[in-house]
């Protein structure tokens, strides 16, 4: 029993390890372009981007798992019951039911994104102008001084708030069962509910524990590396 | 030949005005002072000319090449200005060392990345970048730290960390370098070492531009020592002229308080 329930959770796993890596991909890029918006000079671009990442910020996870799934489905919805010849309208109407994973997927990056940014944000905020103002007097452009000068300090300085971040995305992507996407979590329920089984549920806690500790190696990996250098 | 020339600039932030018309040139070859307290827009002085502030009026020349002036507002034009500006080298008061790399990489970062640009680079890749690393450990050299090319900024004292900035800004091959407080974030026993480097540029015949808190070391050093006082210049003369027989009161003033 316990093989067939560990082979059980391992798919489930899977799944989370899938819908985790795939949020990292997309939110750490992303979230380095919205904390650029949110620190542009053009003040509607500034205040835009701030106001989205008050509104992902200030609203449950698990509500944005709920309207990323759903709503796509209702606007085409709506719109097939339209009779209009008005070309969006009719783009509108061939929107159907998101894939559960995708609508998982794209609301934890989105959501990631954000939480990311404000990290980013602080990081990049923290550098002292003294490094710009070297790179600019000895002739360095402005994005030769970010890429070669500043990014590595910056990622010295995030990769404690990063890693307690990451972390916590590990445990959140079990949220996706909200909208039945069969992560770790949903395969341990369904044990209750055909075998009678309640162990299996707590023995996902293991897979967890097991990935959280993982990150934690990896990340003071890197910690050590960058160690050489104090900024 | 003055290779520097400030004519009447002013800097205001918001409605403070720090600098009230700045008028001033420079031989090549001559090493200038500029004393006087906080607030009274030394650094300001030094910013605006490297470019680091944009004044709100007035014109700066080096080598009789405008490098900002307040009558120009074509914005191609005040790029290809921008582009004089390299002929002036910095040290600051902070160092503002690049802190992951290397002594040698901190003075090569800014050479290796102008020249990706040369249009030969493909070719001579490896000789370009050998002939950067001989001119940098040249200039490391010079400031005698040839034993320290390898180390990390946080592996060097306050004092070698200054003078891995000076070889930095040298190997820019600067008309003229400028010091803001080179010494004022060193212990004093550290200050001795900066200043015998700066000194040794001096007698290399380097024209350079100090704002110092160090009045023995101005006397001594220095060609000529410009004394400024609430944005504007108060003094000018040579060193005898403003540090020992000062005429201004104010000047007077201000060096009194260092006697005590």
């Amino acid at each position: 029993m316990f093989l067939t329930v560990t082979k059980a959770l391992l798919e489930g796993f899977g799944t989370t390890v899938e819908l985790f890596l795939l949020t990292l991909v997309f939110a750490l890029p992303l979230g380095l372009i919205v904390s650029f918006g949110s620190m542009s000079k053009i003040k509607p671009i500034k205040w835009l981007v701030r106001t989205f990442v008050w509104i992902i910020r200030g609203t449950p996870l698990m509500l944005q798992l709920i309207i990323v799934f759903y709503v796509p489905g209702f606007i085409g919805m709506w719109a097939r019951e339209q009779e209009t010849t008005n070309m969006f309208i009719q783009f509108l109407a061939s929107w159907k039911v998101m894939d559960r994973f995708v609508a998982a997927l794209v609301a934890f990056a989105i959501n990631y994104a954000c939480y990311f940014s404000e990290i980013y944000r602080g990081g990049i905020e923290s550098i002292s102008k003294g490094q710009y103002e070297a790179c600019s007097v000895l002739g360095m452009s402005k994005p030769q001084a970010f890429f070669h000068v500043v990014l590595l300090q910056v990622i010295k300085r995030i990769i404690p708030p990063m890693s307690n971040e990451i972390i916590t995305l590990v445990k959140d992507t079990s949220l996706a069962r909200m909208i039945s996407v069969y992560e770790v979590i949903w395969s341990g329920e369904a044990f209750i509910k055909s075998e009678g089984l309640l162990w299996p549920l707590f023995y996902t806690g293991a897979f967890f524990l097991v990935g959280c500790g993982i990150l934690t190696i990896i990340f003071n990996r890197i910690e050590k590396k960058l160690s050489y250098f104090s900024v | 030949m003055s290779i520097l020339e400030v004519k009447d600039l002013t800097k205001s932030f918001g409605s403070t005005k720090v600098l009230k018309g700045i008028s001033f040139s420079l031989e090549e070859g001559k090493v200038l002072s500029i004393i006087g307290s906080s607030g009274s827009g030394k650094t300001t002085l030094l910013r605006c000319i490297n470019g680091l502030e944009t004044a709100t009026a007035g014109k700066i020349t080096v080598n009789e090449k405008v490098v900002f002036d307040s009558n120009i507002t074509d914005k191609k034009e005040l790029k290809a200005l921008k582009h004089n500006q390299q002929n002036i080298g910095l040290v600051f008061q902070q160092f503002n060392l690049f802190p992951q790399y290397t002594a040698l990489s901190n003075v090569t970062l800014a050479m290796k990345l102008a020249a990706k640009k040369r249009p030969d680079y493909k070719h001579n890749k490896k000789a370009i970048l050998e002939e950067i690393d001989a001119t940098a450990k040249k200039f490391l050299d010079k400031v005698g730290l040839s034993d320290k090319l390898n180390n990390y900024p946080c592996e060097l004292s306050g004092g070698q960390q200054q003078r891995v900035s000076i070889a930095r800004a040298l190997a820019m091959n600067p008309q003229i370098l400028f010091f803001d407080e080179p010494t004022s974030a060193l212990d004093p026993e550290l200050t001795g070492e900066i200043l015998k480097t700066i000194r040794q540029l001096a007698e290399d015949n380097m024209t350079m531009v100090i704002v110092t808190h160090e009045m023995n070391f101005a006397k001594d050093v220095s060609d000529e020592v410009i004394f400024m006082d609430d944005g504007v210049i108060a003094e000018h003369g040579t060193p005898e002229e403003v540090l020992v027989n000062p005429k201004n009161p104010r000047t007077r003033a201000f060096l009194n308080t260092y006697e005590k």
